[in-house]
């Protein structure tokens, strides 16, 4: 899987762990291209975590209308990914990304 | 002899009060105009229950005259030394009305900071009563005074830190409606509310009346703060930085999924210092009296100053630098997981939102919208929580004192507690077994069109799980905390078409109806 992968870190925080169960941060090696030949963006890395990481059955917790649901910042290498793109930011190597839920409670 | 050395005592303690006293008003006439108008130095308190009676708080003035006396100067000496603050900062923090809404986990600590650093006004918003569940995070609440209204409970432990401020009890719940009259009186708001409808409406009433909010929240181990709408008009808002709202299925409550004490304690602490970092920011630091020698020096540089001829141009370059470093303005979130290794983090945020309903030039929300109701929060976050478990028929559902009694003849079937294995560790009925609601969630889904063969033999080849009941009589019942898991569960398992002929049934109010109708002895949490 050395070839043609990116290597990146994944991260997350305000419950999201559950749904992965319960590891708060791990390396990811994602395709470098998807299926039809584009460069991975953050888009594809949400339904990567999907079909190859996640642990609870309930994808809608984590990803709505292909991309990451409302409530969940995306943080691309400590930054809101608002600043870097969105979904549509294309994964560096060493890249980190943090994924963390929005919390009401108080 | 021992009375004249007290009377002699006593003489010379006179005259060093009458001379601090003497100073003091010097060194008021120096930071600001002597004036008596403010009486703010005696404590009180006062219930806002119904309308605000509109003398309750007083105008905006940030020049009011405020003073310190001389046990304010010695309780609040060890933050008024430090440079941060001064005497132009103590008297900034007396003028300010703070709003805190919220009197529990994170308004708690966040009160009993800033009454202790002698905010002047200090309002809170809530209608709930102390609970005992609240204790163990609420620490302002005390045990003697559960069943009382958490504002009157604040307030008395508040006036035991501290009786200077003005503490104004608002027992009521904040709606969209009375949001705006109520915050209008303040000048900075603390969000502590534990919802996603109430965050938004909160934010929106604050970028109305331009006010600007501490906002922070947490669940379980983790904490978020931000400060919004700083500077009014300036910063970003709720809406900017969460557009929409979350799906009412993900959001979980701190009774739903649990906090611990220090984590939701320590982000309302950092509130504290955010709003005590907002309303210093305001204080009147020219006025601060400059040391003899700088003085001179700042005198001459002056007249310096005055005698150059490129003082324009100099302005000019300060002026574009001021408002370079203004564009530069990045606003951060502070995130804290405290079983993470590195546990506090702070990133950067996208800012203000061109196309933010509540504080873009094309904005939406008015104030009118708010107060005629027509702005629906509940409906905009998804509804509160309807929706998000099934409604069973009468077939489907059985009263705990119903099952009782089929227990006691043995006929209790299978019974499946869905409740994560933490909380099954923590409590569980006699003979009940544990599949928790994420694997159940997990079954497969029967093919809908039952005639065709294909579809019918894949659903044959999912292996049936160990915890079902393999004949097709034993009734299956399902129960979990409250009674709203086991009705996802009651539906799943039924759409997985996997039992065939056995009744699958929730126990109604789940493990809290049982110990409140059936078994007292069993545990509540």
């Amino acid at each position: 899987m050395a070839a043609g992968t990116i290597p990146i870190t994944v991260e997350l925080s305000g419950g999201l762990e559950i749904l992965f169960n319960n590891v708060r941060k791990f390396d990811v090696e994602l395709p470098a291209t998807t299926a039809d030949g584009s460069a991975s963006n953050i888009d594809y890395l949400v339904k990567f975590l999907c079909d190859n990481k996640m642990t609870d059955p309930r994808r809608e917790l984590f990803e709505l209308n292909n991309t990451v649901r409302p409530g969940i910042l995306v943080l691309i290498n400590e930054a809101d990914w608002e600043l870097e793109g969105e979904g549509e930011y294309k994964l560096q190597p060493k890249d980190q990304i943090l994924f963390i839920s929005t919390l009401h409670g108080g | 002899m021992e009375k004249f050395s007290l009377g002699s005592e006593n003489l010379d303690l006179r005259k060093r009060i009458a001379e601090l006293e003497k100073e003091l008003a010097g060194y008021r006439s120096g930071a600001h105009t002597a004036s008596n108008g403010a009486d703010a130095a005696h404590p009180q308190s006062s219930d806002d229950s119904s309308e605000a009676p509109a003398s309750s708080v007083q105008d905006d003035d940030d020049a009011r005259p405020v003073k310190l006396d001389l046990d304010e100067f010695r309780r609040y000496g060890r933050q008024m030394i430090m440079t941060e603050v001064g005497l132009d900062g103590q008297l900034q923090l007396k003028r300010s009305k703070v709003l805190l809404i919220g009197a529990g986990g994170l308004g708690c600590p966040a009160a009993a900071y800033l009454a202790g650093a002698g905010i002047g006004t200090i309002g809170i918003v809530d209608h709930d009563l102390v609970e005992p569940s609240n204790l163990h995070r609420q620490i302002m609440h005390a045990v003697d005074r559960i069943g009382t209204p958490k504002v009157t409970s604040i307030i008395t432990s508040l006036n035991n830190i501290n009786p200077y401020p003005r503490y104004v009890a608002h027992n009521y719940a904040l709606s969209a409606e009375n949001a705006i009259d109520t915050l209008d009186r303040y000048d900075l708001v603390l969000d502590c509310t534990d919802s996603p409808q109430t965050r938004y409406m909160i934010s929106d009433a604050c970028v109305l009346l331009g006010k600007p909010l501490v906002s922070a929240s947490a669940l379980r181990s983790d904490g978020q703060l931000v400060v919004l709408n700083n500077p009014p008009g300036e910063g970003p808002c709720y809406r900017c930085v969460f557009p929409r709202p979350p799906p009412p299925e993900s959001v979980l409550s701190c009774g739903e999924g649990g906090v611990l004490g220090p984590v939701v304690g320590a982000m309302g602490v950092l509130m504290a210092t955010e709003a005590l970092k907002v309303l210093l920011a305001k204080a009147d630091r020219k006025r601060r009296r400059k040391p003899a020698h700088l003085a001179v020096a700042e005198n001459s540089k002056a007249t310096a100053a005055s005698d150059e001829k490129d003082t324009h141009a100099q302005d000019v370059k300060m002026k574009g630098k001021k408002e370079e470093g203004a564009e530069e303005r990045k606003f951060y979130m502070t995130i804290y997981s405290a079983f993470s290794d590195t546990p506090f983090k702070t990133i950067r945020m996208f800012g203000k939102r061109k196309t933010c309903q509540a504080c873009s030039p094309g904005a939406t929300i008015t104030k009118e919208s708010m107060k005629n109701g027509s702005l629906d929060y509940v409906a905009f976050c998804g509804g509160r929580g309807a929706g998000k478990y099934p409604a069973l028929t009468k077939d489907e559902v059985i009263e705990v004192q119903e099952y009782q009694k089929l227990r006691e003849k043995n006929e209790g079937g299978v019974l499946i507690d869905v409740r994560d294995d933490v909380q099954y560790g923590m409590c569980s009925l006699e003979n009940s077994i544990n599949v928790p609601l994420a694997t159940i969630l997990t079954l497969p889904i029967a093919a809908a069109g039952e005639g065709r063969n294909d579809e019918a033999e894949e659903a044959k080849a999912v292996p049936i799980p160990s915890w079902l009941p393999r004949d097709t009589s034993t009734p299956i019942y399902f129960i979990c905390r409250l009674g709203n898991d086991s009705r996802l569960a009651v539906q799943r398992l039924k759409r997985s078409g996997l039992v065939r002929g056995n009744a699958i049934k929730d126990v109604n109010g789940g493990l809290w109806e049982w110990s409140r109708k059936v078994d007292k002895s069993f545990p509540i949490y």
